[in-house]
Parts: C-alpha cells; sequence; structure tokens
C-alpha cells in the first residue's frame, strides 16, 4: 500500500510582531506561533536542520534562539506519538518547547514529509511560543557577534506593538544569575531501561533525551535524578557511572550539584559530564567558568583531541566555558579543543575515571562523529568494574588503553 | 598541448620524469587516464607515485561489484544489482531483479550509454550500447528508484583520517534524473536532522573504508515512503558536483584537496574566507543555493528532448538568494534562454491535461513550465509530485510565486503598496517581469520599486553564517534582508568587469579565460578594485580569489545598474563576456553607463547589419550580397538574382527555427512558412551563400588607433560550418600572400574606423582569391585563448592596456607567421549524450567544446587534436564510404584511391560501390543499408560487431536532405557510429584532412612539446 505523505500549510502566521534588543535595536516582522510577549537572552544557531530536536533542547530555556539558516519549517514538525526503540520520542529532546521566542527568516507556509504531523507555527502555538519572521536575521547574528549576547523581548500580537512595553519586559527578564533547575531539572528520580541491566545514574540538569538514548544504547539502564540530589541518595542506587547532563545557564547556579559531583570524585565511580556536565566537573575540581561572548550553538565546529591531533566534528550549544588557566593542580588536563578559538571542549582527570565534553556527543541534531565518548564512558565503567573484581580476586588487571576511540 | 591519454602521459613522463602524479582534479578524463597508466604498469615504471586517493580506492569506487561489496562491508545499503558482461547475462539479471531496471555502464563520464529499460527490448538495446562504450565492457543491471530523493554529500579526508561533509545538495527532481541535468539545491530542504545525519554517517563509513583522499561526491538514494536509502555512486575525483559545492558554500574543494593530496591534515590548514578558523569544519549556509542546468536543444533537429539517466545538459547556473522562490526565479533567468523568470513568459498554446501529466511523468528541459501548466490547469500539489517525484515542498513554493504573480496582475499600478513589492522582489521577480505583468517598460517598473523604497541588499558568502567576519568579498544581492554587509565609498579607482553567464554551444570557457585575464590585466595597469559579475559556477572567474570583488549574480541590465549603483565604479567592461555581456551594451549606453573598451555607438555600428554595412561600403570593403526581407515575394527575387543557394535567418526565432542553407525557391517558402514569422517586425535576413569558400578569421587588438593582429585563422573546413564547428589553423596552410594583406589591411581599416578599445574579431570570407567580410565582433571571441596560447601574445592583457592606458606595444610584425609549427584547434562534439541528434553539420554550432593542439608539421597538429577530441585514428581495417551525389563522388576519386593505397579493405553502399568499382578498384565489397535489415552483409550488424574503423558519409548537399526529409537511412548509420564511437566524416574536406592524417601516421610519430610562455603580455 502507498504512504500518503502529509502536506499542510500554515495557519498561525500573519500578526504583527517586533524583536527589541537590549541596545535599543529594533527589528519588525512578521508574527507566528502564539501572540504574546517573551523576555529572554537573544542567542542565535547556526545548524542547517534539526529544528524540532533544537527548540526543545533544555539548554535553551530562557532564551529567544534566532536561526542562521534562512527557511525553517520545511518538513514540518513529527509527531510527539513516534517513538524510538527505548519508549522515547524519537525526533524531540525533552516534553516541550525550551526555548522562550523563536526568530527566523523566512518560516515555511507549507510543510511535507512522511513525518509530518503539524506546521511549526501550530507546534508554537500549541506551545504557547511566539516566533517573529521576515526579517534581517543575518544582520541580527552578526550584531550579536559584534555586541556579544544581551537580553532581549519579542512580542506577537493582533494590536500595534508598543516598543515600549518590550523595553520594559527586557527590565524584568532574567538570565545571568538566574537559576533555571526547577524549571528542566525531574522533580522526582525517574527510571528508564530494563531494570536487571546495571544501572547508571543520569544527573538532570536539563538532560536531552538522546543522552539518555545512548546510555540505554550502551546497554544499561538509566536513573535519571534531580539536580540537587544528595551523594547518599545517588550511592543507594549503587550505579556503575555517573554522567552529569547539559542544562541551562550559568553553571555556577548549580551549587548543589557540584558539591555532590566533589563528594562523587572520592568514590571510584566512573563519570561523564556533557556541555553544563563539563563546566560542573570543572567547578567541583577547583577551576572556574566564564560566559562567552556569543557562546558557541551549531552543529558544524571541529574540535581536536589533544593527545591524538584528530579533529571531529560537533553539536553545540554553550554560552558558558571553563577557562582554560584554572585547570592545574586540580587533576584535570585538557582533553579536546576547539579547533577555532582553542577554547576548552573537553577534559578529563590524569588519574581517576573521569571525563567531561563541552560539546555534544549526543548529537540530535547535529553529526554523531562523537558518539564514541559514551563508549569511552563505557570503556570507564567495564574497567572500573574489572579492577573492582581483580582486586577481589586477588589477581592483577593486564591494563589497556583506557580511552579507546570506538566509532559507529 | 595534447591529448589526454596513457600514451602522451607516457612520453611527457620519459621526458619529464615527475616524481609525483595527481588523477583526481581532470575529471573522468583524468582518472581514467591515471588507471590505465597504472595497469599498463608504466607509473611502476617511471617511479611515479599517486598522490591523493590512490588507485586501488579509485577502483573500488569505478568498478560496480567492488564499490558494492566496499559498500556492504562498511554497512551502508546498495540496491540490488549484478553486472553483465553480455546481453544473455544482463536478461537473467533483469528478470531477477524485475523491470523496471536501470543500466550503467562502467568508466564512462555523465552516465554516458546508461539508461532505464521497462522491457527486454529496452534492455537489449541499452545493454548493447553500454557494452561497447565501457572501457571494461561492462553494464550493471540496477533495481530502479525513480520516485526516490537523490542526495548528495561532498566529502574531504585527509590522510590521518579527519573527515568533513563540506557540502549537502538535493535533486529537486529526484533519482529519475541524472544529477547532471537535475535542478539542484544546497542544503538539502526536504530531509529532517535525523535522514541528514543518517546520510552523512554512512557517507564517512564509505570514504573510510574506500581509503579517499583529498576530496569525493557520494550519491544516495532515499525513499520519501520509508526508512530505506541506498548509495548509489562515488566519484573519488573533483566534479561539477565539488565546483558547484565550492561555489554555494565558499569552502575550497580543489584547492583543499590538492593541499590532502601533498600529506597536509585538515586541522594544519586554515578557512581561507575567515583567514583564522580551521579548514576542519562543515560549512553553514545562511542562505540557499540553487543549481539549474543549461540545455541547448534548439540547435539539434530531431533531438530527444527527455531528462533522465544520461546527462544531457551543456552547461549550468547557479543562484544565491534567502528564499527558494528568489532563487529559483534568478537561476531560470540566469540560464539566458529568454525566460524572464517562472512566470510571465510568452504563453505557450493551452495544452490538453493528459499531456501535460505526461509530461510531467517523462521530464523534459521544460520540466518546471509543465509544472506551471499543470498547477494553472487545476491539478493538485499531491498529484504533480505523484507524477513528476517532485517533493511537495518545492511545489508549494512554485504555486507560491503563481499565487503573488496572480494577486500582483489584479492591483492597478497606482495601487501597489510598499509591502506588496517588496513581497514580490522577495519572490525572485525581475522588474522586467513585474513590468510585463503590469504593463510597464522595465525600467518605469524600476523606478515605481525604487521609489517605494525598495533596494536589493549585497550579503557576503562567508561558509559560517556571520559567526566570524569574512577577510573576502564573495557577494550576492537579495531582497531578504535590510543592511548590506559590507560599505560602499565611492573609488575613483574601481571597475566591473562583466562575465559570459553559463557554458552553453557557443560560449564556453574561453570566454572565462577572458575575463580571468581581464581582471589581471586591469589590475597590473593600475585599478586598484576590480568587481567581477557572472553566474556560473563551472568558472574560475566566480572564484573569490581572482577579483576584488565577485558578485555571483544575474547578468541582466537591472542586476548590473544595481550593482553599478552602489559600486559607483569609473565604468563596466563588456568585451570579454562572450556575446551575453555584448548584448547589454546599447541598453547600458542609453542609460548613461559608462562602458570601458569600445563605446556604446561603435559596438552597435558593429552589431548592427545595416550600420556595419554602410560602414563597409563607405571602407570600400567587400560582403556578401545581402538584404532584410518582411515578405516573400522580395525574398524570392532577392535569392533569384543573386543565385541559390542563399544563407537565411529569422530575426525572430520560433521553436526550432534557426540559420539555414536554403538551396532553390521551393525550399525557401516552406522555410518562411513553417519556419519563422515574417512581418515588419519581424524581417528575415537573406544572404548570398558561395559554395566552395573557405573562411578566415583574425583576432586582433586595438587602442582607437594602433592594432596589434594576433593571428589570421584559416578554416580546414570550407564555409558553411559554423565557425565554432569548423576545425581551425594558425598560420593559414592554403592562403597566398596577397589575400593575406588584404586581410590584414582591411583588420587595421575595420578597426580604427570602429574606434576599437579592446579586443576584436572579424570573419571574412575568401572565394576565388576575393576577400569578403561576414562579420565582426567587438569584443573577445571563441579563439581568443587559442590564437593566444598559439601565437605566445596574451591578447587579454594588451586589450586591458588599451583600455586602461590607450598605449599598445610598438607593432608586432605578423607574429602569426613566427609560429613555428602549426595550431589547430578541434571541436568537441556530444552527439553521443544527445539521443537522436544528427551529426551532420552546418550553418548552426553544435559542437559543445573544442580542443587544440600544437605540432611540427600540419598533420602532426591535426592528428593530436583529433585524438584529443576522442577519435581514434585506426592505421588499418575497414572503410565504409557512402557518397550522395555524382559531384561528391567525383571529388573524393582520389582519395579513395588513397585510402584504397593504405591497405583498408573498402566497404560501400550500391552507389558508391558502383562508383567505386568503375573508376578506382574493384577491390571494393558492397554492402546493405540498415533499413534493409534481411539484406546481409548489413551496415547495423558489421557497426554493432566494430567491423568498421570509420565511415565516410556524405549527404549529396550536406543540408538539402536535412530540410527536405532526411534521408533517415543516412542518419541511421551516423546516429549508430556515434552511439559505437565510430569517427565519421560527413565533409569532402574532413574526409580529406582524416585520411591525410592517417596517412601520416603510418609513417611518423606525433612530437611532444611543451607549449612556450607568452613572450608578450
Amino acid at each position: 500500500m502507498r504512504v500518503k505523505i502529509p502536506t499542510i500549510h500554515s495557519n498561525h502566521i500573519g500578526l504583527n510582531a517586533m524583536a527589541i534588543l537590549e541596545d535599543g535595536t529594533t527589528y519588525r516582522g512578521t508574527g507566528f506561533g502564539y501572540p504574546k510577549t517573551v523576555g529572554g537572552e537573544f542567542v542565535f544557531n547556526t545548524g542547517m536542520i534539526g529544528y524540532a530536536e533544537t527548540l526543545t533542547d533544555p539548554s535553551y530555556r530562557g532564551q529567544i534562539l534566532c536561526m542562521t539558516y534562512p527557511l525553517i519549517g520545511n518538513y514540518g514538525v513529527p509527531s510527539k506519538s513516534i517513538m524510538d526503540n527505548y519508549g522515547l520520542p524519537k525526533y524531540f529532546e525533552s516534553d516541550r518547547i525550551q526555548v522562550s521566542g523563536l526568530i527566523v527568516h523566512e518560516l515555511c507556509n507549507g510543510a511535507s514529509h512522511r513525518e509530518c504531523d503539524k506546521t511549526l507555527d501550530q507546534w508554537l502555538y500549541d506551545e504557547r511560543i511566539p516566533g517573529i519572521c521576515g526579517i534581517d536575521t543575518r544582520d541580527f547574528t552578526k550584531k550579536i557577534r559584534i555586541k556579544g549576547v544581551m537580553k532581549g523581548a519579542l512580542s506577537v500580537s493582533e494590536n500595534q506593538i508598543n516598543p515600549k512595553d518590550l523595553l520594559d519586559t527586557i527590565k524584568k527578564t532574567k538570565y545571568d544569575g538566574f537559576n533555571f533547575m526547577s524549571q528542566v531539572s525531574v522533580d522526582e528520580t525517574t527510571q528508564y531501561g530494563d531494570p536487571s541491566l546495571e544501572p547508571i545514574v543520569l544527573i538532570d540538569t536539563g538532560t536531552k533525551f538522546s543522552i539518555i538514548r545512548n546510555i540505554l544504547r550502551l546497554g544499561y539502564r538509566v536513573i535519571r535524578v534531580p539536580w540537587n540530589i544528595s551523594f547518599s541518595k545517588i550511592i543507594s542506587y549503587k550505579p556503575k557511572g555517573i554522567i552529569i547532563s547539559n542544562g541551562p545557564g550559568d553553571p555556577k547556579m548549580c551549587s548543589s550539584t557540584i558539591e555532590t559531583v566533589l563528594k562523587l570524585f572520592n568514590s571510584p565511580l566512573p563519570m561523564l559530564g556533557i556541555c553544563l556536565g563539563n563546566q560542573i566537573i570543572a567547578l567541583a575540581a577547583g577551576g572556574d567558568t566564564y560566559k562567552l561572548k556569543f557562546g558557541h550553538r551549531g552543529q558544524n565546529k571541529g574540535c581536536t583531541e589533544v593527545d591524538t591531533k584528530q579533529t571531529f566534528i560537533t553539536s553545540q550549544n554553550h554560552g558558558y566555558g571553563i577557562k582554560s588557566n584554572t585547570l592545574d593542580k586540580t587533576g584535570f588536563r585538557t582533553w579536546y579543543i576547539n579547533s577555532d578559538d582553542n577554547t576548552i571542549e573537553g577534559i578529563k582527570h590524569e588519574s581517576k575515571p573521569i571525563i567531561a565534553v563541552q560539546f555534544h556527543p549526543e548529537a540530535s541534531p547535529g553529526p554523531y562523529d562523537c558518539i564514541h565518548i559514551f563508549e569511552s564512558f563505557k570503556d570507564l565503567v567495564e574497567q572500573t568494574e574489572s579492577k573492582k573484581k581483580s582486586i577481589h580476586g586477588g589477581k592483577v588487571n593486564g591494563g589497556g588503553k583506557i580511552f579507546q576511540r570506538m566509532k559507529q | 598541448m595534447l591529448p589526454v591519454n596513457g600514451y602522451y602521459i607516457k612520453q611527457i613522463a620519459e621526458k619529464e620524469l615527475p616524481d609525483s602524479i595527481m588523477l583526481g582534479f581532470g575529471g573522468q578524463t583524468a582518472l581514467n587516464c591515471g588507471v590505465s597508466l597504472h595497469d599498463e604498469g608504466i607509473l611502476d615504471k617511471y617511479g611515479i607515485r599517486v598522490l591523493g586517493t590512490r588507485i586501488k580506492s579509485i577502483k573500488v569506487t569505478e568498478d560496480r561489484e567492488l564499490f558494492k561489496n566496499a559498500m556492504i562491508k562498511s554497512n551502508v545499503p546498495v540496491l540490488e544489482s549484478a553486472p553483465a558482461y553480455d546481453l544473455r547475462k544482463a536478461l537473467d539479471v533483469a528478470a531477477k531483479i524485475g523491470y523496471p531496471v536501470i543500466i550503467r555502464v562502467a568508466y564512462t563520464l555523465g552516465g554516458k550509454g546508461g539508461g532505464v529499460a521497462y522491457n527486454e527490448y529496452e534492455l537489449q538495446e541499452i545493454v548493447q550500447r553500454g557494452l561497447s562504450l565501457s572501457l571494461v565492457n561492462q553494464v550493471l543491471i540496477e533495481r530502479y528508484i525513480g520516485s526516490w530523493k537523490q542526495i548528495e554529500y561532498e566529502m574531504m579526508r585527509d590522510n590521518s583520517g579527519n573527515s568533513i561533509a563540506v557540502c549537502n545538495m538535493e535533486n529537486v527532481l529526484g533519482m529519475r534524473v541524472h544529477t547532471g541535468d537535475n535542478i539542484v539545491i544546497a542544503p538539502s530542504q526536504t530531509i529532517n536532522n535525523e535522514e541528514y545525519h543518517r546520510l552523512r554517517s554512512a557517507a564517512i563509513r564509505a570514504i573510510e573504508y574506500c581509503g579517499i583522499i583529498g576530496e569525493c561526491n557520494i550519491q544516495f538514494g532515499l525513499d520519501p515512503l520509508s526508512e530505506s536509502y541506498c548509495a548509489i555512486e562515488i566519484n573519488a575525483r573533483l566534479s561539477r558536483s565539488s565546483a558547484l559545492a565550492s561555489k554555494a558554500t565558499g569552502y575550497p574543494l580543489a584547492y583543499m584537496a590538492a593541499k590532502m593530496g601533498l600529506g597536509y591534515t585538515l586541522t594544519e590548514l586554515i578557512n581561507s574566507i575567515t583567514k583564522v578558523t580551521t579548514a576542519c569544519f562543515e560549512p553553514s549556509l545562511d542562505y540557499v543555493v540553487l543549481k539549474m542546468p543549461r540545455w541547448d536543444f534548439r540547435k539539434f533537429e530531431l533531438v530527444n528532448r527527455r531528462i533522465g539517466t544520461s546527462m544531457k545538459s551543456v552547461g549550468e547556473v547557479m543562484a544565491i538568494g534567502r528564499t527558494f522562490e528568489e532563487v529559483l526565479q534568478k537561476a531560470i533567468r540566469m540560464t539566458d534562454t529568454g525566460k524572464l523568470g517562472l512566470i510571465g513568459n510568452e504563453e505557450n498554446a493551452k495544452e490538453e491535461l493528459e499531456l501535460i501529466e505526461q509530461k510531467l511523468l517523462y521530464p523534459s528541459d521544460e520540466i518546471l513550465f509543465d509544472v506551471v501548466n499543470a498547477m494553472r490547469l487545476g491539478v493538485s500539489i499531491s498529484r504533480i509530485s505523484k507524477l513528476s517525484s517532485i517533493d511537495s515542498w518545492f511545489l508549494i513554493k512554485i504555486k507560491n510565486i503563481l499565487d503573488l504573480y496572480d494577486k500582483l496582475h489584479e492591483v492597478d499600478v497606482s495601487d501597489i503598496s510598499e509591502n506588496l513589492m517588496r513581497d514580490v522582489k522577495k519572490y525572485g521577480f525581475s522588474d522586467l517581469q513585474i513590468g510585463k505583468c503590469l504593463g510597464l517598460k522595465e525600467i518605469s517598473a524600476r523606478k515605481l520599486r525604487q521609489k517605494l523604497g525598495i533596494n536589493p541588499v549585497v550579503k557576503q558568502v562567508d561558509t559560517l553564517a556571520a559567526e566570524w567576519p569574512a577577510k573576502t568579498n564573495y557577494l550576492y544581492l537579495t531582497y531578504g534582508g535590510n543592511k548590506d554587509d559590507i560599505a560602499f565609498k565611492k573609488q575613483k579607482n574601481s571597475v566591473m568587469v562583466l562575465g559570459a553567464g553559463p557554458y552553453r554551444i557557443g560560449s564556453s570557457v574561453e570566454f572565462d579565460w577572458g575575463t580571468v585575464n581581464m581582471v589581471w590585466g586591469l589590475k597590473n595597469n593600475g585599478i586598484k578594485s576590480v568587481s567581477v559579475i557572472n553566474c556560473n559556477p563551472e568558472t574560475v572567474s566566480t572564484d573569490y580569489d581572482i577579483s576584488d570583488r565577485l558578485y555571483f549574480e544575474e547578468l541582466s541590465l537591472e542586476r548590473i545598474l544595481d550593482i553599478y549603483e552602489k559600486e559607483h565604479p569609473i565604468g563596466i567592461v563588456t568585451c570579454v563576456g562572450g556575446q551575453t555581456a555584448n548584448n547589454l551594451v546599447p541598453k547600458l549606453g542609453q542609460l548613461k553607463v559608462r562602458i570601458i573598451g569600445t563605446d556604446s555607438v561603435h559596438t552597435d555600428m558593429a552589431e548592427d547589419r545595416e550600420k556595419f554595412s554602410r560602414l563597409l561600403d563607405t571602407l570600400n570593403i567587400k560582403q556578401p550580397p545581402w538584404n532584410k526581407f518582411t515578405n516573400l515575394d522580395g525574398a524570392k527575387t532577392f535569392s533569384q538574382n543573386v543565385g541559390f543557394p542563399v544563407l537565411v535567418r529569422p530575426s525572430y526565432v520560433l521553436s526550432g527555427a534557426a540559420m539555414k542553407v536554403i538551396w532553390n525557391e521551393e525550399q525557401l517558402e516552406g522555410y518562411i512558412n513553417q519556419a519563422s514569422q515574417i512581418s515588419p517586425e519581424h524581417p528575415i535576413v537573406i544572404s548570398k551563400f558561395f559554395q566552395d569558400s573557405s573562411e578566415v578569421e583574425v583576432d586582433a587588438v586595438c587602442n582607437g588607433n594602433d592594432v596589434i593582429i594576433g593571428a589570421l585563422i584559416e578554416h580546414i573546413d570550407n564555409a558553411g560550418i559554423h565557425s565554432g564547428d569548423a576545425m581551425m589553423c594558425i598560420p593559414p596552410w592554403r592562403l597566398n600572400r596577397q589575400t593575406m594583406n588584404t586581410i590584414v589591411d582591411y583588420s587595421n581599416m575595420i578597426a580604427r574606423k570602429l574606434e576599437v578599445k579592446g579586443p576584436l574579431n572579424i570573419q571574412y570570407l575568401v572565394k576565388d582569391d576575393e576577400v569578403y567580410v561576414i562579420e565582426a565582433n567587438i569584443r573577445a571571441s571563441r579563439t581568443t585563448p587559442f590564437v593566444s596560447k598559439i601565437v605566445g601574445i596574451n591578447l587579454i592583457s594588451l586589450a586591458a592596456k588599451a583600455i586602461i592606458k590607450g598605449n599598445l606595444p610598438s607593432r608586432l610584425n605578423e607574429p602569426w607567421l613566427k609560429v613555428s609549427g602549426f595550431g589547430i584547434k578541434v571541436p568537441q562534439f556530444s552527439f553521443m549524450q544527445l539521443d537522436g541528434s544528427d551529426i551532420v553539420l552546418g550553418v548552426e554550432m553544435q559542437s559543445t567544446g573544442e580542443v587544440a593542439c600544437h605540432g611540427n608539421s600540419f598533420y602532426d597538429a591535426l592528428s593530436k587534436g583529433y585524438e584529443a577530441a576522442g577519435y581514434n585514428l585506426p592505421l588499418s581495417g575497414s572503410a565504409l564510404i557512402t557518397i550522395g551525389g555524382q559531384k561528391n563522388k567525383e571529388k573524393m576519386l582520389s582519395l579513395i584511391s588513397l585510402i584504397n593505397s593504405m591497405n583498408f579493405k573498402i566497404l560501400a553502399t550500391e552507389h558508391t560501390a558502383e562508383f567505386i568499382k568503375n573508376n578506382v578498384t574493384a577491390n571494393v565489397e558492397e554492402v546493405y543499408k540498415i533499413s534493409e535489415p534481411i539484406r546481409k552483409p548489413n551496415i547495423s550488424d558489421l557497426l554493432y560487431d566494430k567491423k568498421i574503423d570509420f565511415i565516410i558519409n556524405i549527404p549529396s548537399t550536406s543540408t538539402i536532405e536535412k530540410y527536405v526529409g532526411m534521408l533517415d537511412d543516412e542518419y541511421q548509420i551516423r546516429r549508430k557510429a556515434v552511439e559505437m564511437g565510430i569517427p565519421v566524416l560527413t565533409t569532402v574536406e574532413s574526409a580529406i584532412s582524416f585520411i591525410h592524417c592517417l596517412e601520416w601516421r603510418n609513417k611518423n610519430k606525433p612530437s611532444i612539446n611543451p607549449l612556450p610562455k607568452y613572450n608578450i603580455q
């Protein structure tokens, strides 16, 4: 039987819309999605594909996102009911849109794809998120690049929009120094995967579903715990390893996670930090973090592994980074660097089984070229286990290469 | 300048003793050549190392079976398929897979010889042809997936295994149409993140397994209805697609691939646009790019215009913009086929629904307009998508353009709002198109738009979507934005140069050579900022490091004015962009745009037939008698007075009708009635056609007073063959001193009278030692690079000097006579790719390329020229001779004796055989026509069995039969021969030169010498 490919036209587009930056720069355009006024930090992403994954990435909490690619919405939005092999929504990274607002050059007025369930504007409408289109997104991006990220407001309305109202909204908007954890982390521990499998604890500071997918892919079950969980609670799950997820905002806001991680350093548990998790590990170890001028958001960033000089194309979404000279005496050293600006893209401990990356090995959106980071973590888990066994059995482990890269 | 094949490369290797060779930069020709050098042991013998992708890897990507195994091993799906070395096996395989199947030919280029078979009959036809074309006698039979999406990735990989996907591209017409003939968009538009990266990861696995080092292209089929996909092929070399991807992204693939070949890693190299970030990244586009092919089917009678699995286009354009609608309409105009955009063109007669649906199912070069017609007839998007396999997303966008056009059409000019005008411009409508819709002239529409405050903005292509500042000026114009990326200051010392647009029949890489050399010439003569406007991604002039500013844009009046108004240059150079640029001169002149070089008044004087004619009269220079006619009677009387044959050209061309040689009154009537619309607005021009005359061309440079003649070039064929299709020679080899003097004198007189500043080309006819002028082109010509290279004088460098400084080197005395040996240019035809086209040459140009070789003697140069153009030069075997008309037979008498004496077995059809028996030799075998398949020996069988080495097939008067109803049998012979790769000579002169060439090669070896450097720039 021939499957029909749905073609759907846009409904929620055509209202007045305005975006204003903190410095007063104003962009007028056409509104789409839900009519309302929102404030947030204005950022841009240079990825050309994957808006469903991008918009549901919890790291965007509190931000209004500008897509530099000019045509958005082409293949529509798939149904949330489409699940992957692990029972997670296949095309989404969390259960809702995380950005506060969306800025695009052109919202496609029609969408067509085998998996298309609704148009992008409909999805935004349903989730009460405003969007603006018809503006010079390249000019917008250059502004952010030159002046750095700043707060702003976006309004979609049937009526004339008063710029003053937007400036008021900006004043009320908080980003730096704001703790988003309660908005993105789970309230209670949640488990995924076959209960008979060995557990990995995932500290949820705003995790993407794809991190869960990858832990399951490695053959473990996932115990997803709140960001402010206690050390003793984690240990009570008898995990084989710990993963600290990505997430939004300034890592220094996650003080209770940092404390927990510091305690975990003294356990033999292998650890993997991703994005915000990377920064949390650095802070726990005594390093420092800082805010980048306009962040790294895209799917085309080269990252070089310091030891091998091998470069990988990575997916990135972060506004903060580890200060490069603050790792001395922490026991950690640089693992990956950004090939464009030499910022730190990954760290690992000299002796302990702890690794962390600033980029997104789980991809989604973006390239899967660094998926092997999960395999590296699995190696650490297995080696730690076999060491334990060999100690118990009185045998000496022959050792082996810890960071064996595995490519799919 | 030598043919690129194993024989010659081996000799060069012996002479030059290189230690390495790169095979990935000369297309399929170089790749095949490299493989054969390796297989013959030549690379090993001389210790030559292959840089970049190794031979073993090349073989994996070229051999279907090896490729399939490699893909399976790298966990990349491939289609069910099997190779066949003969017809019987092919039939078995197809039966197993199930029809339809696609037949691919191993080791050929451009999908040459392949095809889709829906039944055994078609399979037989394609397989037979394919086996003969394959260098390894192999075809692959494969499941046909015409309704799938066709997605491509341009990949780079270095020695250390770093891999990146520089660009992904989607073919709008899906798998059904060869990517070379497809409308291609970058990046892909209709696939989601999961699909994009599933294919990208597969590409990385595949190239890693194959061991690619440098650049390659990988094509995938993707089922729109399921999660299935498959790898189609890998091109382990720089290709047309890589050129496109380089221009689409700003990532210089060939340059980087050369560096990879030398052993650099991607990480060691920097992004050549930002100059600070790494080259190991994947470009992010903040615009869309669309490639549109340029077809030239109109030049060919009988040609099948359907597009499919083998490539038929001759060139392409690329449009950059910020919406699909904008790039689609820009690209349509860029092809320079007279279309204003997707809509607003000359309306065709209304077609039946059934016919339109048929056209959607079997696309031709007009597919986009068929889609428009279908929409106009109310066919739904889903139905169009189902029939055409074009994804609905593209159709929604096409519909957007139609809807907006209708909206504009309904509005009164005085009511047009700023918003509507902005929307219209954002969808890529041109001022001319808007004017046509509103009943305004182009310039009035432009003024209306500017009054509404709507102007395009200039944006940069920067590889990183504005994340890092660009250090280069690779620019495009768009209405999808409010701010220019770069600042415009009034510069005293800047010049704009117009390029030549898409490659097409009659305008190819020679004009790109001219554009690039002009840019360099202007810089050498003190011009500070040179901007280039061009839209052809295959060219060097559109490399962003050639000029100070590159505008990858339309060569239209509107766009040139847009840029001119922003740039404020001291003037525009129009003389290197071929006829496209030249045609703009009068309009630019009227608008007071400053042309630097020959002014618009004098350019027009050469272009306008009547003005030029008067000029020749005042100079006392002869030209073939001609006149303009607005009715049949006048045309008849004139033709009778000057005597048939006459050359007829309509000033207004309906589809298919073009220049023709007319042999009698009846034919003239037929031509006028059928082919051209004759009226006071659209007169036809008739001139006397001289038979048995020769043509001579002159390429020169003038500064308004001093004239430097680069060369006199003599055609080897007689007049009547279009100058673009003629073989030609420097220095002249038959002209006498007096004739040469006359031509030199005439050229000086004409150049001075036209106050030419820059290059010019004049075409002459020589009949019984009388010299006639055919035409003068006040611009660089097709032969400018040929002359420059053979004579050792860069005419464009001199032209730049003439334009800017005015002074030229003191007179060079007849440099063409000081050439040692001969330089010969030979046209390259693509009849094979054009199903059904006839190869008989005429006054309309049909060749799609050219080659030129230098030799110590005339036949030394000519034989190399033939080989470079792909002819085999058989030294023994069988010759098929079939000559129409007594006069031609007599002319060929001595040549047939020569063929006989050279130990060729002579085969001939009935009348020719009888003539040969009576006049030359009894040693001739009579063979039967293709139309009489029962009678043996039949030409058809002999062709398929490769028992014929070359064919002399001369129609009685080359054009008459073509016109009054083609002699189908002769056509069949020529057609089959082309398909089997056997040389066919269709004129007396070409047969004479070919046979003498064979005779020369029997006794001599071709020379191997490098071309000397320019001694004058």
